[in-house]
């Protein structure tokens, strides 16, 4: 398996998304912004269509559309009671857009799929240096942000009221949040981002009970997740994507049986 | 112990179609254990907000000493929705408060750490999830992630609130014993009077347009409950 040049990148590039997913989904759960990823992964298909319309890779398209609508809806969505209607309008737009834009580029509906879907097949030598560079940046803005991060994340009203500048935080954060989404489109396609952004997050904050620990076991998840699912494709012939999404929905299934048997809840 | 941490002279804070204070002075002394009391909607959390520079008064004015960058403020909120599912251990929980740019807490700030969860009785369960914690625990954990960082003021908002008696006098108990033994200065807030008369050295009555401050020693209950309408 090993010996193919294709493999041997998605295994690189889906290990570095891997990483960074995992690492950036302990925060994503912590302040419940599963539904904007989500959204952000809808952005990220239109921006991928405007990138190809433009003659650009779809990763750049991806990163300006999805960097400069998580600012818009974090900006947006400040008012708790606003935030999903809002979220959904700017979701519908987008994937408009994405139709559009593919349609104006003259790109067959296999363009779409792999975008919406991801393609194994389709990541270069140069696809993988731009990944790593990319999860470089996210984890050292991570790395340098850390604590402050963690105290709004976990406990928003406790670092608003010690005088943390939480709103600077949050938009940071939702760029981190974008990056991570388009680096992330290159394997699983844009449709099933935020699988790798919540999932294993989400299962591992049943297991551990400190923020460094989730984020060991939540990157665990994630890397297990995709080095399986790269696997299974290759000898099934099957989409990775599926086997990525099933076998983190066994983790987190596999967490909610966990918690239930251990606190009866 | 009569140097003042706190100064307030003639604050007035309106919203619009709404005076909150007008002309509010008081002073805190360093050590000192203040108790707000007053209704509902009287402006206690106002007041607070006000203090901790949330908020900017329409006139006169708040005084730190000696300055406000100096005074280091722990603030235990009325409100936090953690559901039974909140992740964190308490000892993590307390430690979000830790500051600085490493990622990982030093020996010492593991001793900070430490000593915050031991003089607020919860270095037993402190590998519990605070989800999982007692009504009484998680207001002590939450005491311990203020004082984390040895604060000069402690507020202290409607802490008591949600609690049973017992555990209440647990509480206090445990905020009095800061107070006399690290001096941390102490803000309650409270609708309690009872509580309020049993622990504060003063108190600070609001009603809507007029103010009381005054030393609790004398007063009775009911005379605590004239001044505050409550």
């Amino acid at each position: 398996m090993f010996s193919l040049a294709f493999m041997r990148n998605a295994y690189l590039a889906g290990t570095f998304i891997a990483i960074i997913c995992g690492t950036i989904g302990v925060f994503v759960i912590a302040r419940n912004l599963s539904f904007l990823t989500h959204t952000l992964s809808e952005i990220g298909f239109a921006g991928a269509a405007f990138g190809i319309f433009m003659g650009w890779t779809a990763l750049s398209g991806m990163l300006i559309f999805t960097v400069i609508s998580s600012v818009i809806v974090g900006q947006m969505s400040v008012k708790q009671s606003r935030r999903e209607a809002s979220i959904s309008a700017i979701s519908a737009l987008f994937i408009g857009l994405g139709i559009l834009f593919l349609s104006l580029s003259n790109q067959t509906s296999s363009y779409a799929t792999s975008i919406l879907f991801g393609s194994v097949i389709g990541i270069a030598a140069g696809d993988v240096l731009r990944v790593a560079v990319l999860s470089g940046i996210v984890l050292l803005v991570m790395l340098a942000l850390y604590r402050p991060l963690k105290f709004d994340s976990f406990d928003a009203i406790g670092a608003r009221v010690s005088g943390l500048w939480t709103t600077a935080i949050s938009v940071v954060f939702l760029v981190l949040v974008a990056m991570s989404v388009s680096v992330a489109a290159q394997i699983v396609g844009s449709l099933l981002i935020f699988i790798l952004l919540t999932l294993p997050a989400a299962a591992a904050r049943y297991f551990v009970h400190t923020v460094s620990k989730m984020i060991g076991v939540s990157i665990l998840f994630a890397i297990v997740g995709v080095w399986l699912g790269l696997y299974l494709g290759y000898v099934t012939n099957l989409p990775v994507s599926f086997f990525i999404a099933a076998i983190e929905c066994v983790f987190y299934f596999t967490a909610l049986g966990y918690q239930r048997l251990h606190v009866g809840s | 112990m009569t140097a003042p941490l706190i100064a307030v002279q003639h604050l007035g804070i309106a919203f619009p179609n709404n005076q909150v204070f007008k002309d509010l002075n008081f002073e805190i002394q360093r050590g000192d254990f203040v108790t707000v009391i007053g209704e509902n909607g009287v402006g206690k959390t106002t007041l607070i907000r006000a203090l901790l520079g949330m908020l900017k008064p329409t006139s006169g004015q708040i005084k730190y000493f000696p300055s406000k960058k100096a005074i280091k403020v722990g603030y235990v909120p009325q409100f936090r929705n953690l559901d039974q599912e909140y992740p964190l251990t308490i000892e993590d929980f307390v430690s979000l408060n830790m500051r600085g740019w490493r990622p990982w807490l030093s020996k010492a700030e593991h001793r900070q750490v430490d000593t915050a969860l031991r003089v607020t009785n919860v270095k037993k369960i402190k590998q519990r999830p605070l989800g999982m914690a007692s009504g009484g625990e998680k207001q002590r954990a939450y005491l311990a992630q203020a004082i984390v960082q040895a604060p000069q003021l402690l507020i202290l908002d409607e802490s008591t609130a949600s609690l049973d008696n017992e555990m209440k006098y647990e509480l206090l108990d445990l905020v009095q014993n800061l107070n006399q033994t690290s001096h941390i200065t102490v803000l309650f807030i409270t609708h309690d009077l009872p509580l309020a008369k049993q622990y504060a050295k003063h108190y600070l009555a609001l009603r809507p347009g007029q103010q009381e401050f005054g030393a609790m020693a004398g007063m009775s209950v009911e005379q605590l409950k004239e001044v505050s309408d409550v």
